[in-house]
């Protein structure tokens, strides 16, 4: 709004010839708005029998107790706790996206903040029911919550990085709920006032009655700006406490001092494959390429090739000290994960974590929309085998080696965890219907400064630097949303 | 004096609503309030909207928490009810602070949150107090009390002038009771 235009190298945030306040608000509310096509349908029937196989092993999981899963004596911990950390690292992309970027002024995360933080917030959803059901007597949950001891239990064990999960992980979600409803008010304010009848009161109840004041806007800034300042230690905070969860324990392959940074980078690489997952498909089929353009789908994968570098260092560095250390149980622990028995594990991991991601490097592979797919589920994959290598082949390999034992899933196991697949992807879609995937308002901010079309404008003024004017043309080859005719004569 | 209430000047272009209120302002017509569908930096200044002090009590909720937490770790399980692990100390600092920094953000971001919805009048089910429903969408409404400034023919000419693509004379404050 300064009236300084920005710099032309810098590549358009939305593409399209006639975009104007009024399109933005169509588009992203088209899926709002009208009635859900038949992929909407077939992908929510395929959730929802997800979701109800989740209910079935979980309520089976209830009644009979956990003795339902594989768990033996020596691998207490196996897919419960993998599926709990995969998840909690999946939920880490949204609040990084919508804090950490709002920070540095990264305006490309105008159009991905929105869906990005649903995400988290069913992800951490899901990360919440493996809690919950891996305790043995769920009735008895509030039992974490530091209660007086005439209530039944001790206060709660506050050197206990256990309790310090249960905090950081509540307090992260509530926070991250906040966060995202607060930024939907003005969107949901958007459906009320073009709805009508029924939808209008429902949607009425939900704006908080928002009307886009001065006022309220300036504030609502402050406040978005200050929540993002908490959120970004918040985020790096969660992972962090989950990461003690194991490295405070004496188990070799556990107490390891480089887990916080390694588990964060971690989570920020599986949390960006996920978003990678779904906004593909959904820019697709919900029709917003001219919003989730080819330099974001870039930009996303330029931060997986970063954090899946780290990763790849802390594994690395981690083989390194395990020798280093001069401990025999530390080194012995880590010759198990890669030649034991579960090599195949660990192996899996490291080509899905480490090798596979480094291909991003070629342009051509960043820039394609298949690859970019396969390799989002394979970064998927691979970090749920990294939690299960950390925690199931530390375990089965314990100081005493008369009870040295194997872990093999039963039904119930798998089907918690394909389950709560279901159950994550069912949030989702019905979030794609009810509220706006888009953050609408956002989107308008950026319209007048980093436009495909108030770019050209500027272009055809001709006051511009012609090298620049070239060099920004040849980035627009990369996008299947842009018209490469029209830049021809130029 | 007629039974206009308020006289709105539709805008579809955020540059030239900044335009109108420059003109109205120079004509000494007070403006009633501004309704936009996405924030619009600078416009506070115009309007002489003082910089909120949310931060201010963002920062105390912060500390409150920071306290609270303390406060009841150390209570517990320092003073009511040591209890031996490993025989360590009990006061031990260090593991309070995940803890202390979670309640923290916890505090500050419930104590800002909430207060932000108090203080601009946002809760669930509050009737929205909408002038033009297009404030939401593609358009920036300035807002003139039309019992307050009576030349309304001067206001209509200027809207227009600085580019309003209609005026609205509007009998009710708000329209969406209905």
């Amino acid at each position: 709004m300064s009236g300084h235009n920005e710099s032309i190298l810098r590549e358009p945030l939305i593409t399209g010839r006639d975009i104007t306040y009024g399109k933005i608000t169509s588009d992203i509310l088209e899926p709002v708005e009208n009635k859900p096509n038949k992929a909407w349908w077939i992908g929510f029937i395929a959730a929802l029998c997800g979701a109800t196989l989740w209910l079935v092993a979980v309520s089976y999981t209830f009644w009979n107790g956990i003795g339902a899963w594989g768990l033996n004596k020596t691998v207490g911990w196996a897919w419960d706790i993998t599926g709990f950390v995969w998840w909690v690292g999946i939920g880490h992309a949204g609040t990084l996206i919508s804090a950490v970027l709002l920070l540095f002024r990264q305006n490309w995360r105008n159009s991905i903040n929105r869906s990005a933080e649903a995400m988290t917030i069913f992800a951490v959803i899901c990360a919440a029911t493996y809690v919950v059901s891996h305790m043995g007597r769920p009735w008895l949950a509030y039992w974490v919550l530091p209660l007086p001891n005439q209530f039944g239990s001790l206060w709660v064990n506050f050197n206990s990085p256990l309790v310090w999960d249960m905090f950081a992980i509540s307090t992260y979600f509530s926070v991250s709920l906040l966060f995202w409803y607060t930024g939907l008010l003005p969107d949901i304010a958007t459906i009320r006032d073009r709805a009508t009848g029924l939808r209008r009161r429902i949607y009425s109840i939900f704006s908080f009655g928002w009307n886009g004041n001065v006022k309220t806007w300036q504030r609502f800034e402050t406040v978005s700006l200050i929540l993002a300042g908490i959120s970004t230690p918040l985020v790096l905070s969660v992972h962090t406490i989950v990461s003690m969860d194991f490295a405070t324990s004496v188990i070799p392959g556990w107490h390891t001092t480089i887990f916080p940074p390694y588990f964060v980078a971690g989570a920020i690489f599986s949390g960006f494959a996920m978003v990678l997952t779904l906004l593909l498909v959904a820019r697709k089929v919900l029709g917003l390429e001219n919003y989730i353009t080819m330099f974001h789908i870039e930009s996303m994968n330029k931060i997986i090739i970063l954090t899946g570098s780290i990763v790849g260092v802390a594994y690395i560095t981690e083989f390194f000290i395990a020798w280093y250390s001069g401990s025999e149980y530390e080194a012995y622990a880590f010759v198990n994960r890669s030649t034991g028995p579960y090599w195949w594990a660990y192996w899996m991991m490291m080509t899905c974590n480490v090798i596979s991601p480094q291909l991003l490097w070629f342009k051509k592979i960043r820039l394609s929309i298949p690859a970019t797919w396969i390799l989002s589920l394979v970064v998927n994959i691979g970090m749920w085998f990294e939690r299960f290598v950390i925690i199931v082949t530390s375990l089965h390999r314990d100081y005493l080696p008369s009870s040295w034992a194997m872990f093999y899933p039963t039904w119930v196991d798998v089907s918690v965890f394909v389950g709560s697949i279901g159950v994550f992807f069912t949030l989702f879609l019905l979030f794609l219907r009810v509220l706006p995937s888009i953050a609408i308002a956002e989107v308008k901010m950026i319209l007048k400064s980093s436009s495909e079309q108030e770019k050209l404008k500027q272009i055809k003024e001709g006051h511009l630097d012609k090298t620049y004017v070239k060099e920004y043309v040849e980035s627009l080859e990369k996008f299947d949303s842009v018209k490469q005719e029209d830049y021809a004569k130029i | 004096m007629s039974n206009i209430k308020y006289i709105l000047g539709s805008f579809g272009d955020p540059e030239e609503m900044l335009h109108g209120i420059e003109k109205l302002q120079e004509n000494n017509i007070k403006i009633h309030d501004v309704y936009t569908p996405m924030p619009i930096h600078g416009i506070e200044a115009k309007l002489g909207i003082k910089r909120s002090r949310l931060d201010v009590l963002a920062f105390f909720c912060g500390i409150t928490g920071t306290m609270s937490a303390f406060a009841l770790i150390y209570l517990t399980s320092v003073v009511d009810w040591k209890n031996n692990i490993g025989g360590k100390p009990a006061f031990a600092l260090p593991d309070f602070i995940p803890i202390m920094f979670e309640l923290t953000i916890l505090f500050t971001a419930f104590g800002l949150v909430l207060s932000y919805y108090a203080s601009t009048h946002l809760f669930p089910g509050r009737a929205p107090r909408v002038m033009d429903l297009r404030a939401t969408d593609d358009r920036f409404i300035i807002a003139v009390d039309a019992q307050l400034n009576a030349e309304h023919s001067k206001i209509d000419g200027l809207l227009k002038d600085a580019g309003a693509i209609e005026v609205k004379h509007n009998e009710r404050k708000y329209i969406s009771y209905e």
